[in-house]
């Protein structure tokens, strides 16, 4: 009997040990590689190159990250302008994918039209999609709609996100239907029901939507290669991608690419400690029956 | 004071209510509000974007897929020509594209999944605090993207003596001199797959992690009460049968996890393509033939391919975690 409540304890028990033990000794080989970047990032020259190879970093500088500033600079275009594509790309992709998917979601769960249970199981089908198998139509389409080398094509391809979807839609159908009842007795029309009651009711939904947009986003580095080729409209992690790709070539490309590795990295990383409470409280309704 | 007075007056200036003019305003508000509360409208943005991006792709891909196009003249109708191409005389594909493919996801996506599992689990066995923390460094690695990926690992596996791994195993009398780990092809695809590994814990993880924490309690107590006897019995058949919607997605996602994976050998390794085409994936393949080659036909040929394998596995997924009972 007792074993049956070692599910989610509140508190420490010695026969908990044997899980403390196992998930740190994981935890610190999953954490290795990204302190290791920290540290990287963080050391000046002589000790990126020096022999022994040191883990940790031991005195602390912030060479590396003028130099990245310098290095974009001299390349013609300043960091600065790639961080504000991505930024400007980033936050129009989050808020076009909440409004489109949620909208969407709503009606796929809670409204009657015909061809919403195909649309739904293509949708679930849909999830196993491997955009970058298809770049190569995806080009043509892009051309053919007039957005290449505009920042629509940046943001277009990713507005299709099948798992916003399908999270947003699990979420909405646990809202029992006598609440929408309610609301539209009281005279309220779907825009209303979905304005004043779906959104602020899925908000871990989209909260977890909006993190799984932006990583989508903020790593994108196809559509700056492939639907453009003007300089100043690219996003920052493909300039990171060909500053690493060519960090062989110069002396301080390895604190370089340290650097890069920990922009991309961290705001990834913040969200998420920031927000995981309510992406785990949406993650309950994620499976597939 | 005026509007309540109105009431109580004879409705003289008032139009009758059959009067055409109030019953065309009343009509054209009526398909305002039918079309302001039409389902069609909320599914429309989706919908169109859903067909540009996903459907169509894939109609293009299967329809340049029987073609020869090389971008700049009008596709050209070969039938089935690439996929013969493809199956009888691209030793690249046959021996590389295709056995890296498998091999890097029959690995990292069944072992990523199965730790997925037993780390979620783990996870549900301790308290809520200590768990987040576990919880976020062991997701952590998902979000990394390639970027990041290249820097570290081809630092730590860097074939010199300044490599670190090479500097421990030669500190430790392992080896007797650097192993050259991305640039020897038998070397390069495992280091793949162990990076794939270590990146695996995604969304998939956190679904499971979350069906896990949902179970209800007393389904275990009523199953000792009926003689479960250890904790083995109790994960197959309490906990996982509890939890299959979660355990599918998770399949779904570590599916797409690693069949989206393109281009990490390269990455790896510093160069396109990778010594010998090690760990040389599908996807790169077809990336090559229609960027590189700018012969789109075959390309597509080759992403269909790819799409159908998918496919396949998903069947699979379904079979053993289904509700199709």
């Amino acid at each position: 009997m007792a074993n049956s409540m070692k599910i989610n304890p509140r508190k420490f028990h010695r026969d908990q040990l044997k899980f403390h033990g196992a998930l740190t000794f994981l935890s610190i080989f999953m954490a290795l590689p990204i302190l290791f970047i920290f540290n990287h990032a963080f050391k000046p020259f002589t000790e990126l190159f020096a022999y022994p190879p040191r883990f940790f970093v031991q005195s602390p500088t912030l060479e590396n990250f003028r130099l990245l500033i310098n290095f974009s600079a001299e390349s013609g275009m300043p960091l600065s302008r790639y961080v504000f594509n991505s930024l400007y790309v980033t936050i129009l992709v989050i808020l076009l994918t909440l409004f489109i998917s949620s909208l969407a979601a709503f009606a796929l769960s809670k409204l009657e039209f015909k061809g919403k249970d195909t649309f739904n199981k293509i949708n679930t089908l849909a999830l196993i999609f491997v955009p970058l198998a298809v770049a190569i139509p995806r080009f043509f389409i892009i051309v053919n709609l007039g957005i290449f080398n505009t920042y629509w094509a940046h943001i277009i391809p990713l507005l299709a996100m099948p798992i916003g979807i399908f999270l947003l839609k699990q979420f909405i159908d646990q809202i029992p239907n006598e609440l929408l009842e309610a609301a539209r007795i009281d005279g309220a029309g779907n825009m209303r029901v979905y304005w004043s009651i779906i959104l602020p009711l899925v908000t871990p939904a989209l909260v977890t939507v909006a993190i799984l947009t932006f990583q989508a986003s903020w790593g994108n580095v196809e559509s700056s290669a492939i639907f453009m080729d003007k300089e100043s409209i690219r996003t920052l992690p493909f300039y990171m991608e060909t500053l690493v790709s060519q960090s062989g070539n110069i002396v301080a490309g390895a604190g370089l690419s340290a650097v890069a590795g920990l922009i991309m990295f961290v705001p990834n990383l913040i969200l998420f400690i920031i927000l995981q409470n309510k992406v785990m409280n949406s993650m309950a309704h994620t499976g597939i029956k | 004071m005026e509007k309540s007075s109105s009431i109580n007056q004879p409705s003289v200036n008032r139009p009758p209510l059959n009067s055409p003019t109030k019953s065309k305003s009343r009509q054209m508000k009526n398909l305002f509000y039918k079309v302001k509360n039409s389902p069609y409208l909320f599914i429309l943005p989706y919908a169109t974007l859903f067909t540009l991006l996903i459907i169509m792709p894939v109609l293009v891909a299967v329809f340049l897929s029987f073609t020869y196009f090389n971008t700049v003249q009008f596709p050209e109708f070969v039938g089935f020509q690439n996929y013969i191409d493809l199956f009888t005389g691209d030793t690249v594909f046959l021996q590389h594209a295709v056995s890296s493919t498998l091999l890097y996801a029959v690995i990292v996506g069944p072992i990523g999944y199965m730790m997925a599992f037993f780390l979620a689990w783990m996870l549900s066995q301790v308290p809520h605090n200590v768990r987040t923390i576990y919880t976020v460094i062991i997701y952590s690695p998902s979000v990394t993207g390639p970027v990041m990926m290249a820097i570290v690992w081809r630092v730590l596996f860097s074939g010199d003596q300044v490599g670190y791994l090479n500097f421990w195993l030669l500190e430790w009398n392992v080896i007797k001199e650097p192993v050259q780990f991305l640039q020897s092809p038998e070397f390069l695809v495992p280091v793949m797959i162990f990076v794939g590994l270590w990146g695996s814990m995604g969304v998939g993880f956190l679904a499971m992690l979350a069906g896990l924490m949902n179970i209800d309690k007393s389904l275990y107590e009523a199953a000792y009460i009926d003689g479960i006897r250890n904790r083995w019995q109790e994960i197959f058949f309490i906990t996982i049968p509890s939890m299959k919607p979660q355990m599918l997605f998770g399949a779904v996602m570590a599916i797409i996890g690693t069949f989206n994976a393109s281009g990490i050998a390269a990455t790896l390794s510093g160069g396109t393509p990778p010594p010998q085409y090690a760990g040389w994936l599908i996807v790169d393949h077809a990336n090559d033939f229609g960027f590189i080659r700018y012969e789109m036909g075959y390309a597509s040929a080759v992403t269909v391919v790819l799409l159908l394998i998918v496919l396949l596995f998903n069947k699979i997924s379904y079979r053993l975690f289904g509700e199709s009972k």
